[in-house]
């Protein structure tokens, strides 16, 4: 297997005042042709600034490569003049970025922009040029290429985006593709899609791909050598069949624990009283241009006491519209939602106030969630404040619901900034907790956290359902996460509920031909995740047999 | 807040504009000590020109102090700008929070509102209003307060909108916080920035404002102006250059410093930006 590029003690600092922070810190690793690399970390690993430095992409003025080696085919790119990368991007290297939406000009068309690059790097005729593109739209599988050609960004769903953009990197024939998190904002089954094409094309072409991601699930899928990386150093790094299945560094295992797999789900709980009940409730969401867009249409659901209920659905299902409707922030157009009998639909703001607090919420972004400008301690006692409580009385029980969401001590009288995305969404559920609610509802609550961070405040959210006898609506885009804490799943297509059951059996035994499509496209079904709870006590059973 | 103070502190215009203003505004404290007479007693023979006995910056067609004039005037053109933008900026802050948070028809009416003002051109709807309502100083401030502060209002309405839909506000509605306390409390101290960097070239444009009504004399006759100074004596402007240049240097240099801190105050706000420009 021929070597294409070999990165070798590479150091990448910020700089900032003149003085030099690494953020990167002698990182090394090769690709070599016909094989996919999967760089792997949480965010903050510097997987990415890695490859935006073999790029020559790091921003200048702020970023830079303070020492080590990046060789292609054996010329040194380190130091590379402005005018020699341009030659290099494109034709040798082509980039696949995370967000589909910006990296295509949304003025121009597709085709175009396919063409464009084409236009400066070969001498090609026009024409030559648009059946090459052509050819490249057939090979990342666009439906009706010639129609296709001549759309507008916003004219294609998420995944043909992203496919133009993968066949914008491949216009040139680049010898190594890399991919900066290509699937992260795409919908569950679009993603098995795009993996699938990924495989498919440096199979065929026998290039190299550099694949960075933070999903072990889509490592499994898709890689043949592995690079773990944390805090701007490789942890480990092998074939994928090692480092899945016998990991040997700690923060491997670590990571590969903390994936939703197989999830076991909770037992069987007695059938509660219900304490929602939603009937036939639709919404109905008018554009400026007059599209109708039925963002609910008739769902009928309940919710018992006590348990925590999954709401799953991929991107435009209506999940997050129904459990904004639920708390009150839209207004249906139809239906009824009872809470413990009492009708909500149709109350004035005030009547609503007393209803305010017996449900609340957990927003996704914990970084917008706070506001920046006001002490962790007072955001959580705001609530009761307006409900009338005392303001001594509010923050002394503010801190004691920091504390038992695990940031006790001194941390209420910080502000969001100094505090972590997990640590915020601590803060966001303390928040909600104040108020004493029945019924939390938890819009993808974990999404934008790291895996490992992930299943922390998940373990939060199943104690505090516990102690506090709480309902949780919990919408997630995973099916694996809800199988885990969920008692029940209900599934959502395109404002519709296509099944709700028991968890397990969803995961396990789905009945609906949606939900099947949604689980088979889980990434990395066919690796069966290594259990290190039986693995590790080896010593104590060696300890045992003499 | 430390970080504001060392990113202001970077910026030397905004230091420069600082020390003007602060020079200008000792003129202006000082004028009495400075300059014992009324600015309006004549001292000294007419058409003196600077440099002259006893008058620094010569004397005026009637043989008023230049120099005192200036002095006096710092006090009624500040005052005057300041108080005019203040009563701007509450009205404008006002408005704009309102119609941006609460949308809908709401909205609608206000912003068409705030659109009758934009049509017609600012300067000739303060002349108007200040020749009907007779010139005081009261006026003068009414007439160039209502002429300011709609743009500040659709500055804050479009900050208040993109900010409504913020989770930590929509947290805030979910915990029974009532809509005036969420304005106050959650929304209004994030979006103050612009506001801050608005309010010091609000001040200039008032300051050019009143100097211009006072040239045309429709300032308050009794209160000495920079304006009004140039203005009562453009018709020898060919003979007396000092009667009109001296004060339209004052509001050069005074407009300049504004405009100087409002760019450093904009810099240490946004630090993205500014560190953008500089490298």
């Amino acid at each position: 297997m021929s070597t294409l590029l070999e990165i070798r003690d590479l150091v990448v600092s910020v700089v900032q005042d003149g003085r030099d922070t690494p953020v990167v810190k002698g990182v090394s690793y090769a690709v070599h042709a016909n094989e996919i690399l999967c760089v792997v970390g949480e965010s903050g690993s510097g997987k990415s600034v890695t490859a935006h430095a073999l790029m020559g992409l790091l921003p200048e003025g702020e970023l830079r490569v303070g020492s080590g080696s990046i060789r292609y085919r054996d010329r040194e790119l380190v130091g590379l003049s402005r005018k020699d990368w341009y030659g290099l991007r494109g034709k040798s290297f082509g980039m696949v970025f995370q967000e589909p939406m910006t990296a295509l000009n949304p003025v121009m068309r597709v085709g175009r922009q396919v063409d464009e690059v084409l236009e400066r790097h070969t001498d090609l005729s026009a024409g030559a040029r648009r059946s090459r593109v052509l050819a490249l739209f057939r090979d990342v599988m666009l439906p009706d290429p010639e129609q296709l050609i001549d759309a507008y960004p916003f004219q294609l769903s998420g995944g043909q985006r992203q496919r133009v953009v993968i066949a914008m990197a491949l216009a040139m024939e680049p010898d190594i593709l890399i991919a900066d998190e290509p699937t992260t904002a795409l919908d569950v089954t679009t993603q098995a899609q795009i993996l699938a094409l990924i495989k498919d094309i440096q199979a065929r072409m026998g290039i190299g791909v550099i694949f960075i991601t933070h999903d072990f699930g889509v490592v499994a899928e898709i890689a043949d050598r592995i690079v773990v990386m944390r805090h701007g150093a490789v942890v480990e790094q092998g074939p994928a069949a090692d480092i899945l299945n016998r990991p040997q560094a700690a923060y491997t295992r670590q990571l590969i624990a903390a994936v939703p797999h197989k999830p076991e789900g909770k037992a069987a709980a007695l059938p509660a009283p219900s304490l929602m009940t939603v009937d036939k409730l639709g919404k109905t969401f008018h554009s400026s241009s007059g599209r109708q867009v039925d963002a609910l249409k008739d769902i009928s659901l309940t919710i018992r006491q006590g348990e925590t209920l999954g709401l799953v659905g991929e991107s435009g299902s209506g999940k997050s519209t129904l459990g904004r409707t639920l708390v009150g922030l839209i207004r249906p157009d139809r239906g009824s939602v009872k809470i413990g009998g009492q009708e909500l639909v149709g109350l004035t703001p005030a009547q609503w106030r007393e209803y305010r607090r017996q449900i609340q919420m957990v927003f996704q972004d914990p970084y917008a969630s706070l506001n920046p400008r006001h002490r962790i301690v007072d955001a959580v006692a705001q609530g009761p404040i307006a409900f009338g409580e005392k303001r001594a009385k509010a923050l002394a029980d503010a801190r004691e619901l920091l504390e038992l969401v695990g940031l006790g001590g001194d941390a209420g009288d910080r502000y969001p900034h100094q505090f972590s995305g997990g640590q915020r969404q601590r803060v966001g559920i303390a928040r909600a907790l104040a108020l004493r609610p029945r019924l939390l509802v938890a819009d993808e609550a974990v999404s934008a956290l790291d895996v490992s961070i992930q299943a922390q405040v998940l373990d939060l959210l199943k104690t505090v359902s516990g102690q506090f006898d709480l309902s949780i609506l919990f919408i997630t885009h995973d099916l694996r996460v809800a199988t885990q804490i969920c008692d029940r799943i209900a599934v959502m297509r395109q404002g519709e509920l296509v099944e709700v059951g028991r968890a397990t059996d969803v995961f396990y035994r789905p009945r609906h031909e949606y939900t099947r499509r949604l689980i088979e496209s889980i990434p990395g079904k066919q690796w069966s995740k290594p259990d290190f709870a039986q693995h590790d006590p080896v010593e104590g059973a060696a300890v045992h047999a003499t | 807040m430390n970080n504001f103070f060392h990113a202001f502190r970077r910026h030397k215009g905004g230091i420069i504009g600082l020390v003007v203003l602060a020079l200008v505004a000792v003129m202006a404290l000082c004028a009495g000590w400075l300059f014992p007479d009324s600015p309006w007693d004549i001292v000294n023979a007419p058409y003196l020109p600077p440099l002259s006995d006893d008058a620094l910056l010569g004397t005026d067609t009637l043989g008023r102090d230049i120099a005192t004039g200036i002095a006096y005037g710092a006090r009624v053109t500040l005052v005057l700008a300041i108080v005019s933008t203040a009563v701007s900026i509450l009205v404008g802050i006002t408005v704009g929070a309102v119609s941006g948070f609460y949308g809908g028809k709401v909205d609608q009416v206000i912003v068409g509102f705030i659109e009758l003002f934009q049509t017609i051109p600012g300067f000739f709807l303060a002349v108007v209003l200040v020749a009907i309502l007779t010139p005081t100083i009261g006026t003068v401030i009414l007439a160039i307060a209502l002429v300011s502060w709609p743009p500040l209002a659709r500055l804050v309405r479009a900050e208040f909108m993109s900010m409504k839909h913020r989770e930590f506000v929509q947290a805030a509605m979910l915990s029974g916080q009532s809509s005036t306390r969420i304005i106050l409390t959650q929304i209004l101290s994030n979006s103050l920035s612009p506001v801050i960097v608005s309010g010091p070239l609000m001040v200039a444009s008032a300051i050019l404002l009143e100097s211009a009504l006072s040239f045309l004399g429709l300032g308050d006759p009794n209160a000495m102006t920079w304006g009004y100074i140039i203005g009562a004596s453009r018709s020898v402007l060919r003979d007396a250059w000092w009667m009109s240049v001296f004060p339209g240097v004052a509001i050069l240099v005074t407009v300049l410093a504004l405009n100087l801190v409002g760019e450093a105050l904009n810099d240490a706000l946004n630090p993205k930006l500014a560190r953008k420009r500089t490298s």
